[in-house]
């Protein structure tokens, strides 16, 4: 039989060190390009800080859809930066639920503004101006603040401007962050606000008129190229808002009236319209034509991705989406530190429990569990560590749980194996044929096992809430592992060992004496079976190897009569064992 | 010892040492029935589940490095800013107070720690609080029954699909199913406090007992492979005789898998107190026992019990015992 030259397994080892070196290499990558560290990712629990998960509430109580969740991330991740907490996640969970993590505790009012639901709302814009506070010197003395001289007419009536107004107006200083506040400014007022910078566009200073549209009335909105007069597709892009029948209605009047100052005078401010949202200026166009049908265009300047944006803030910032905190954790910096600590001694003692009692009932082999655990080990701490470089991935506490009891489960394939071959041993055969009649049987076992534990971790990881998820992951995460390192490992390496004098010739401290496994009794007396392995060794020398081919041929005949076909083996012993053993085995049936 | 381990390993597989797990069934079988009966019975008796304050929903501190464990001192600290809030003072770890009490407001919980630093003499970062909504245990365990509705589905078809009989599957879902019942009976009749991570060991156990489950069917499928052939032994015998041979692998799976689970227990009870930790590895100690007990004394006898009245068995074991008269008259 035709056999390569290099040992069994070797090469399959050799394939799992490049593997590993490739995953080092990758993450040394990122560790030099200064992005990831050689340290996993600790989530909140671990290095301390606030993790609240938030539940969405939309009025009315329809349900939330996926998009309207992530927007509300998006309003959210917002109003988080726009409080100066840096350092800020939020993300979604099971499309259900919000998760926020910051650093350290929240004050209170970072509290409410999470919460606190999206406003948004259309008024009129009474004047606007340069972004910067004006200066004390330059501001207008009290004789000159304007003084309304009439109760305002309509929501675009300069009369809306009170001194007080107008003070704050001058104070008000829009090139800088403005902060976030969950106090809403009442709807039938003026409101002095900024609409921020916006690439090329510099930030801009407004003092509006009352609420005139809310943003419940916004049916839809969508964006698109814009179309010329003739139908042809320019290169600009534009926003469609589409209003229901209220809003139809009322943005008539409005567009009316605002319409007919930008006829008088085309750079007249009152003819811009301004889209709030949160008490912010997102977009203030102005009305060129008297809208009827509810189905305004807003045209200038956008970008496909401003334009996508502001559609997607009228679409779903309308929504008055709020949230109640389900849960809040605190957790300060010195406790996750201990946490970890003890998570990780238990993980060392957990480990070193499996050692001892690998090494208790498998001897020599059991020094095979524990290399196979470093590897894989390994493999999942590079892996995680790689995660948290690219996908932000962060281990939690029940994710270290998740790895302690990974332990068990990954020594768990390796026992399957090995009473595999130790059946294999009883049958009679010799360690290489019974390594890999094992392997045979023990991979259908493992894989289907393995499937069970990888759906479990699927399943959870996907529906869980909560904590459950970082559990999950870890235990998917040591599944996959554990089956790169059966394979790609712990198999091999038996290959190799097998033809080892230690092993092979079943040393008592082996962990695979066939005396001990009760092989003996198969053959005439422990005595033969020493010859028998002594005669081995001698046919591992190439010049035997005419006579190791003669005994091949010799026991084809109980070969045949073996109930699985065996691999050829350099071993004629060992072949000439199993023939034999299985015979006997055959008997047994 | 492990001299005995491999002979006692040794006599199992040959069948020279044989446990009755399957001739056995109606006994086994019987003690399970009245064991998941008990289960049952007892939250129902005892007034449920002790559950944690994720399904009550309420606010919680916890005090670590206090010198003191004097209860009275966080009583008093949350009387002096809520009055007449009733809280639950515990000590669950040597210098770890838990205090726990109805939802208090921002401004409360903030006040509430400061003065257990001040009470139990520790710096204020050792205070840390957290706070559970009344509707996030409810969630938490909507989510983990869809978990468990689709896990046992999905399982149930990959199990037929491997080993092409529903009879399998359906039998290690019993195991499965008697395995969760009991382990949720101990919750109950101990008052160990069902928290979301104990939910997610329950479902962690779930994976585990069917993984056990399919590795000693894998050997009771080989063993049974080519039965209708074999006069030497029933089918009964056969599924026994597997089971016995796998004894020793369920035995150092089931060490394997609940000694990491046990230094979590001991670290996480020990010295943490509870949480995450402690809870998850409680679940799964109990778990783990219960799920390999169950594979054994549930799960195979039950399907024993499912195939021996197949016509082609039953023709099967008669010709077996015609064989072993026969041979019996033939001495």
């Amino acid at each position: 039989m035709a056999r390569s030259r290099t040992r069994p397994g070797l090469k399959t080892l050799i394939s799992l060190g490049v593997i590993l070196l490739a995953l080092v290499g990758i993450l040394g990558g990122g560790k030099l390009a200064g992005q990831a560290s050689w340290a996993p990712k600790l989530a909140l629990d671990l290095q301390g800080g606030t993790e609240m998960i938030l539940a969405p509430k939309v009025s009315g109580g329809s349900q939330i859809n996926q998009d309207q969740l992530n927007q509300a991330v998006e309003i959210i991740r917002q109003r988080v930066d726009g409080s100066g907490v840096s350092e800020a996640e939020i993300s979604t969970q099971s499309g259900r639920n919000v998760v926020v993590s910051l650093p350290g505790t929240p004050s209170a009012e970072t509290r409410q503004l999470i919460q606190a639901s999206a406003d948004m709302n259309f008024r009129p814009v009474l004047t606007t101006g340069d972004p910067a506070a004006v200066p004390a010197d330059q501001q207008l003395t009290a004789d000159k603040l304007p003084k309304p001289t009439a109760a305002p007419k309509n929501a675009s009536d300069t009369n809306w401007i009170t001194a007080d107004v107008y003070k704050q107006y001058e104070a008000l200083d829009c090139t800088k962050p403005q902060p976030e506040s969950t106090q809403r400014s009442d709807p039938s007022k003026p409101l002095v606000t900024c609409e921020a910078a916006n690439g090329t566009q510099p930030a801009v200073k407004y003092i509006l008129g009352p609420v005139e549209v809310v943003g419940t009335d916004i049916a839809g909105s969508s964006f698109q190229l814009q179309q010329g007069r003739q139908g042809a597709v320019t290169n600009e892009w534009a926003v469609n808002i589409q209003f229901n029948d209220a809003g139809t209605q009322k943005f008539k009047a409005v567009t009316e009236r605002l319409n007919g100052y930008y006829v008088a005078n085309q750079n007249d401010p009152k003819a811009q319209f301004a889209i709030v949202l949160d008490d912010k200026v997102l977009s203030a166009p102005r009305t060129q034509a008297v809208i009827t049908d509810g189905r305004p265009q807003i045209t200038g300047n956008f970008t496909q991705q401003s334009a996508q944006a502001l559609s997607d803030q009228l679409r779903y910032g309308a929504l008055p989406i709020s949230f109640d905190i389900q849960s809040e954790d605190q957790i300060s910096a010195t406790l996750g530190t201990q946490q970890l600590e003890m998570g990780l001694l238990a993980g060392a003692i957990g480990l070193l429990l499996v050692v001892v009692y690998s090494l208790f009932q498998y001897r020599a082999l059991g020094f095979v569990t524990i290399a196979s655990l470093v590897v894989a080990g390994a493999l999942t701490y590079l892996a995680i560590a790689i995660l948290g470089w690219t996908e932000n991935y962060r281990l939690s506490l029940a994710g270290v749980a998740g790895l302690i009891v990974a332990i068990g489960q990954t020594a768990d394939s390796f026992i399957v194996y090995f009473e595999r071959i130790r059946d294999e041993l009883r049958e009679g055969r010799g360690l290489v044929s019974a390594v890999e009649n094992g392997w045979k049987r023990a991979k259908r076992t493992v894989l289907a096992s393995k499937a069970v534990n990888l759906l479990a971790a699927v399943v959870l990881y996907f529906v869980a809430v909560g904590n459950v998820r970082g559990f999950a992951f870890t235990l998917g995460l040591t599944a996959i592992a554990d089956l790169i390192v059966v394979f790609m490992f712990t198999h091999p390496m038996l290959q190799v060992l097998a033809r080892t004098r230690f092993f092979g010739e079943g040393h008592r401290f082996s962990g695979l004496d066939p005396e001990r496994l009760g092989a003996v009794p198969l053959y005439r007396g422990a005595g033969r079976l020493r010859e028998a392995s002594e005669a081995a060794r001698a046919n591992l020398k190439p010049k035997n190897a005419a006579a190791a081919r003669e005994a091949g041929r010799r026991m084809t005949i109980a070969e045949r009569r073996a109930a699985e076909a065996q691999k050829q083996s350099e071993m004629t012993a060992a072949s000439g064992r199993s023939g034999r053993a299985s015979k006997g085995a055959g008997e047994e049936n | 010892m492990s001299n005995f381990f491999a002979r006692f390993g040794n006599e199992l597989y040959t069948g020279k040492r044989s446990y009755p797990f399957v001739e056995r069934k109606k006994i086994w079988l019987g003690a399970a029935a009245v064991l998941v009966l008990v289960s049952i019975l007892i939250p129902v008796f005892t007034g449920g589940f002790n559950l944690g304050i994720e399904f009550r929903g309420g606010s919680e501190f916890r005090v670590s490095d206090t010198a003191s464990t004097d209860v009275h001192r966080g009583e008093q600290a949350v009387d002096s800013v809520a009055p007449g809030n009733q809280p639950r003072v515990s000590n669950i770890a040597p210098g770890t107070m838990r205090v726990q009490t109805e939802r208090l407001s921002d401004t409360q919980t903030l006040e509430v720690k400061g003065k257990l630093a001040t009470a139990y003499g520790v710096a204020a970062d050792h205070v840390t609080s957290s706070f559970v909504g009344p509707t996030w245990g409810a969630d938490v365990s909507k989510q983990a029954l869809l978990g468990f509705v689709i896990f046992v589905a999905l399982a149930a078809v990959l199990m037929a699909l491997y080993f092409r009989t529903w009879k399998m599957s359906l039998s290690a879902l019993t195991g499965m199913f008697v395995t969760m019942i009991i382990t949720a009976g101990v919750y109950a009749a101990s008052g160990f406090e069902v928290t979301p991570s104990a939910i997610i060991g329950f479902l962690t156990i779930l994976s585990y007992s069917l993984y056990d489950t399919v590795v000693v069917f894998d050997k009771i499928r080989e063993n049974t492979a080519d039965i209708t052939a074999s006069t030497r032994r029933t089918f009964v015998e056969e599924v026994n005789l597997a089971v016995n041979q796998t004894l020793v692998r369920s035995i150092n799976t089931m060490m394997v898998a609940v000694l990491p689970v046990a230094a979590i227990l001991f670290i996480g009870a020990g010295l943490l107190g509870a949480g995450t930790l402690r809870d998850l590895s409680l679940a799964l100690f109990v778990g783990i026992l219960i799920g390999t007990a169950a594979t054994i004394f549930i799960a195979a006898p039950m399907y024993a019990w499912l195939r021996e009245r197949e016509p082609g068995l039953r023709k099967q074991a008669e010709r077996v015992e015609a064989r072993r008269s026969s041979a019996n008259a033939a001495v």
